[in-house]
């Protein structure tokens, strides 16, 4: 039997306010247990939620991103249940009047590229956290997370694999960092998927019943979990059953998902206008704000790098994916050959980075005395051997490029006939070798390539070693 | 006698070295300690912090930097919350409740120096009408301590009514200032919602709650409103507008809703019909208007405050704060009792049908209905206020009944009869009193445009000067 | 409203009713029941929704954070709390 997979994502980004989404306790990751808690997040008697103007703004950011509409005035409700880490036994959101409407995000997941609709991005504030560990056999509540902004996005049943839900994860969270809306660090829960998986059979236009995944922190995750959660549909299906409508949790250990216990009251929310909040009007200066911070997205980088520097897609990918190499990058490039720019820095920088752990922003190499770098590889005043060394001076030590070679006589040895008496010396010094050369051992001209780098402590600029070596050994 | 003075007296005393603050804060916990035995007006009684507070009034003075209600005792209703006292809502829930912040309200009372000698009784989490809710057991009128002071801040309007303290703070959510101040024959001012800070008022209904004033006298009201109203920005509903001040009274229209008269008893409609020929004596002229929703008003209002009661009762899980059952076996053990021990019967009433008027099936019949029906009675009073300045009407529909006579709870939600309009419509509104039937004291409403309490004033201190209905007092 | 619907309110509100509350719950419901209904026959045909008072627009708060650390004065009064956590029973997921 053919099936085709029906895959939706809800996404919480968690937007990267310095203060909560309706009060002024700080919103930074990983303080004390419920030191970041104010009377407001508590929910205590009396207390009153007051709207950041920065999460709007965010939010804004992302709608005009993603060519949402934007309605000229949005509005909280509460949506009511009752759970220990939801100090208020109702979460501020956005039901009926949500900030962004519409847009799309586009994805490629190895096939072309592909249209995913967004049905809608809210504004809501975070719950708190549950630890299971045991406490006397109780659970501990930390509310240092509760009120942290969070901006959800949810969007069409427009995926159609595991592979491609893992893509749009991708993606938005490319968006997200491009933005600056969010950190995007998935390590810390600054994203938070839950999936709406169904399947069908191929050529049937309705849905099947659907079933929500939740829990899925991680690309590899989304990706397994969706997977299975496929493909145990089609075997329930097959088997002659029919797929529950129910919520199912994750277990990144067990790699499966289950059902999840004690949600059956929670399917009537009672969402109602919250009082305590009036409508939000979306004024054009606070339009002009978002708009002025939406830069060159992901997506347009991309076919930039490859229809203006020549890249290669997955290049252009890997270059653009973060915003802080994006931008080293194109420094970089602006002053030297895009495409040696572009290998640089997924190999000897990548690695660098990867060695030391730090970040892009941290790079101790500034992008000029890179781009420098590069182009007196261009210019052939050393080679890329000798580049690498001094890449790695300036990473360690500092300094300047040119005052680097120049102190440390690393100019490339292309006096022509400097190296011709010395190709003249290798030669003369491998009889044997030649003459296996002149034979039809063709390889062999590495060996001698070799002779000259070491006769000249790597200077030799190994294009002319070459022609210089071919010339002396055919004609000797 | 310092205790029977108006405030404008009290302010002349004080500065004037007649008495000091202290000796008034003394007489006045003088006669809380001989009275509230009875009346049962305090659950709170803060003498200690008082005193302190009256000395601290008392430097100010000598000082030569007194405000209008430095060294001037007041009472809070205790739903304002208090670092420096308990505030229980009335509610086993929050009998140990100490509060870590001070309400709006409360902070700017105490920066002008008022002296606060406790917190009043009121009805549970301000639902009931008669102050039978209250865990602590019900205030007493002092005019016939068998009947009831009203409700909810009846503890307030009856400690005000029997001299305890000139000037007591209240809210009104359906009726909870006025009703309670016409059946104790003392003067009550519910504000214009978003004239008075909710922030650090335990909220009942958030679209409807509103601080307000209770005193001997209209002049009285006014200079306890100066000190409470203004724009807090912890308070997204509260409004930036200018001060209060009086309007010219002498030339007004004022319209009499045809619809009040329904219900209303015969003694107390000789009353109003006097009232009438007061104000028109005094320059007025009242003519016959009509308020066509008038009579949906009560169930529209029931349904709005129940339903956003019902989330804003919520946070009381046992969790944070409050009361928690003993040896919880499950966290819905812990919630089901924790909230059953700790809400009374009536509080219980209101949840569940607010509960029922937001679930699956009966929003829109209830909620929504209720809400476009409060957007007509809105209307109706913007169309009256077109030809009117001013409304005149009944406060109740009968005097202060007696303790335990009204059981049916739909009985006691009709007694808001005339006071919910105006808290629908969020339309500031007084009641004063103005004549007595059977003994007990009874109140005429005015009711004025959004953020006119202006003319409130105006009207009611004119009324004052020609009627000495506010000057009488309950016998000792 | 029946008794089931009165069984999923308390679940839903999460309250556990007294026996004596037990008792009168259903009735006193649907007397309140029939006090809302009163306002059925009012025509709001084409009338919108009304959700508060005022035409006010939502105040903007600037991103700054203004409170500090104050765990130990939010947790004095609290129920249960060990290594600044609150406790509750054991939470299933």
């Amino acid at each position: 039997m053919d099936w085709e997979s029906v895959v939706g994502l809800e996404v919480h980004i968690q937007l990267a306010t310095r203060s909560k989404i309706f009060s002024g306790a700080g919103a930074a990751f990983g303080a004390e247990p419920n030191t970041q808690a104010c009377g407001v997040d508590l929910g205590l008697p009396g207390t009153l939620p007051v709207l950041n103007r920065e999460a709007l703004r965010m939010a804004l950011t992302f709608g005009l991103a993603i060519e949402a509409e934007i309605a000229s005035e949005c509005r909280f409700d509460r949506k009511n249940y009752f759970y220990p880490d939801l100090p208020k036994g109702y979460q501020i959101s956005q039901f009926e009047a949500p900030v962004v409407q519409g847009g799309t995000i586009v994805i490629s997941a190895g096939e072309a590229e592909q249209r995913i609709g967004i049905t809608r991005a809210h504004l809501e504030e975070d719950a708190g956290k549950s630890l299971h560990e045991d406490y006397a056999g109780m659970t501990g509540i930390d509310l240092n997370r509760a009120g942290t902004p969070l901006l959800e996005v949810v969007s069409e049943p427009d995926l159609r694999s595991a592979a491609q839900a893992a893509a749009f994860f991708r993606e938005l969270r490319a968006l997200a960092r491009y933005l600056r809306i969010s950190d995007g660090n998935l390590n810390e829960g600054s994203m938070r998927c839950d999936a709406n998986v169904s399947v069908r059979r191929r050529g049937a236009t309705a849905l099947g019943e659907r079933t929500e995944v939740k829990n899925l922190n991680s690309f590899r995750f989304i990706e397994r979990a969706i997977r299975h959660e496929i493909a145990r549909q089609i075997d329930v299906l097959e088997g002659g059953g029919q797929v529950a409508r129910e919520t199912r949790l994750y277990d990144a250990e067990r790699d499966e998902t289950r059902p999840m216990r004690g949600k059956e009251l929670s399917d009537d929310y009672r969402y109602f206008p919250d009082p305590d909040l009036l409508p939000v009007r979306i004024t054009e200066a606070l339009l002009a704000e978002a708009r002025a911070e939406v830069p060159e997205l992901p997506r347009a980088k991309r076919r930039r790098y490859q229809e203006a520097l020549g890249l290669s897609a997955a290049e252009a990918w890997q270059l653009a994916e973060e915003p802080g190499m994006a931008a080293y990058f194109e420094a970089v490039a602006d002053a030297a050959p895009p495409r040696r720019a572009a290998h640089w820095m997924m190999d000897q920088v990548a690695a660098a980075l990867n060695r030391s752990g730090l970040d892009i922003a941290a790079c101790p190499v500034p992008a000029a005395q890179l781009a420098q770098l590069l182009q007196r590889i261009e210019d052939g005043v050393v080679s890329g051997k000798i580049a690498a060394t001094i890449f790695e001076a300036l990473w360690n030590e500092g300094g300047d490029v040119d005052a680097i070679i120049a102190e440390r006589g690393l100019r490339q040895l292309s006096d022509a006939d400097a190296l011709t008496g010395i190709v003249a010396q290798v030669v003369a010094a491998h009889p044997a070798q030649a003459q296996q050369f002149r034979n039809g051992k063709a390889k062999l001209l590495g060996f001698f390539v070799g002779q000259v780098m070491q006769a000249t402590a790597g200077k030799a600029d190994p294009k002319q070693a070459n022609a210089l070596l071919l010339k002396a050994l055919r004609n000797p | 006698m310092a205790h029977a003075a108006n405030i404008a007296a009290l302010r002349h005393g004080l500065d004037a070295g007649e008495y000091s603050a202290r000796e008034l804060t003394q007489d006045a916990l003088g006669r809380i300690d001989a009275t509230n035995p009875l009346l049962n007006c305090f659950i709170t009684i803060t003498a200690e912090q008082a005193l302190a507070d009256a000395d601290a009034a008392d430097a100010r003075i000598a000082a030569g930097n007194a405000g209008p209600l430095t060294g001037i005792p007041i009472a809070h209703k205790d739903l304002f919350c208090t670092a420096d006292a308990p505030t229980t809502c009335g509610s086993r829930m929050l009998a140990e409740y100490m509060p870590p912040y001070d309400a709006t309200v409360v902070a700017r009372l105490r920066t002008a120096g008022a002296v606060s000698l406790g917190k009043t009784n009121m009805d549970e989490f301000a639902m009931g009408a008669s102050n039978e809710t209250s865990w602590f057991g019900p205030a007493r009128n002092p005019w016939r301590p068998q009947h009831t002071p009203g409700g909810s801040s009846g503890g307030a309007a009856s400690a005000v009514a029997a001299g305890l303290v000139p000037l007591a703070t209240g809210t009104d959510t359906g009726g909870s200032i006025r009703q309670p101040a016409a059946f104790c024959g003392v003067t009550g001012l519910k504000p214009t919602y978003g004239r008075v800070s909710r922030y650090g008022m335990v909220a009942f209904a958030s679209s409807l709650d509103q601080g307000g004033a209770f005193g001997r006298s209209v002049e009285d009201v006014e200079w306890l409103l100066q000190a409470m109203e203004g724009h807090d920005p912890q308070d997204s509903t509260s409004a930036e507008r200018p001060a209060t001040t009086r309007a010219a009274a002498a030339g007004m229209t004022l319209g009499l809703p045809r619809e009040y008269w329904d219900g209303l008893d015969a003694g107390m409609a000789q009353c109003l019909q006097a009232a009438t020929r007061e104000l028109e004596a005094g320059g007025c002229t009242v003519r016959d208007i009509s308020l066509p929703h008038t009579a949906a008003a009560v169930p529209a209002y029931y349904v709005i405050a129940s339903a956003e009661a019902s989330a804003n009762l919520a946070r009381y899980d046992g969790v944070r704060f409050g009361h928690r059952a003993d040896a919880p076996k499950s966290l819905d053990d812990l919630y089901r009792r924790s909230r059953g021990e700790g809400f009374g019967a009536e509080v219980k009433r209101r949840i569940l049908t607010g509960t029922y008027v937001l679930s699956v099936g009966y929003y829109d019949a209830y909620y929504l209905k209720a809400q476009r029906v409060r957007r007509l009675i809105r209307q109706d009073f913007v169309d009256a206020f077109g030809a009117v300045d001013a409304v005149v009407a009944p406060v109740t529909p009968s005097v202060a009944f007696e303790l335990g006579t009204v059981q049916d709870p739909v009985a006691m939600c009709r007694q808001d009869v005339f006071t919910t309009p105006a808290s629908l419509a969020g339309v500031p509104a007084m009641s004063v009193p103005c004549g007595f039937c059977d003994g007990l004291p009874t109140g005429l409403q005015l009711i004025a445009p959004h953020f006119e309490e202006g003319r409130l004033l105006a009207l009611g201190a004119a009324f004052q000067r020609r009627t000495d209905w506010h000057l009488r007092q309950p016998s000792a | 409203m029946n008794q089931e619907v009165l069984d999923k309110l308390t679940r839903l509100a999460q309250l556990a009713l007294a026996p004596e509350e037990a008792r009168h719950a259903l009735a006193d419901l649907r007397a309140i029941v029939d006090l809302i209904d009163e306002m059925q026959t009012v025509d709001t045909e084409g009338v919108a929704p009304l959700a508060h008072p005022l035409d006010m627009e939502q105040p903007l708060r600037a991103d700054r954070v203004t409170e500090q650390p104050a765990r130990e004065r939010y947790q004095a009064g609290a129920p249960l709390t060990r290594d600044g956590l609150y406790l509750v029973p054991k939470v299933v997921e």
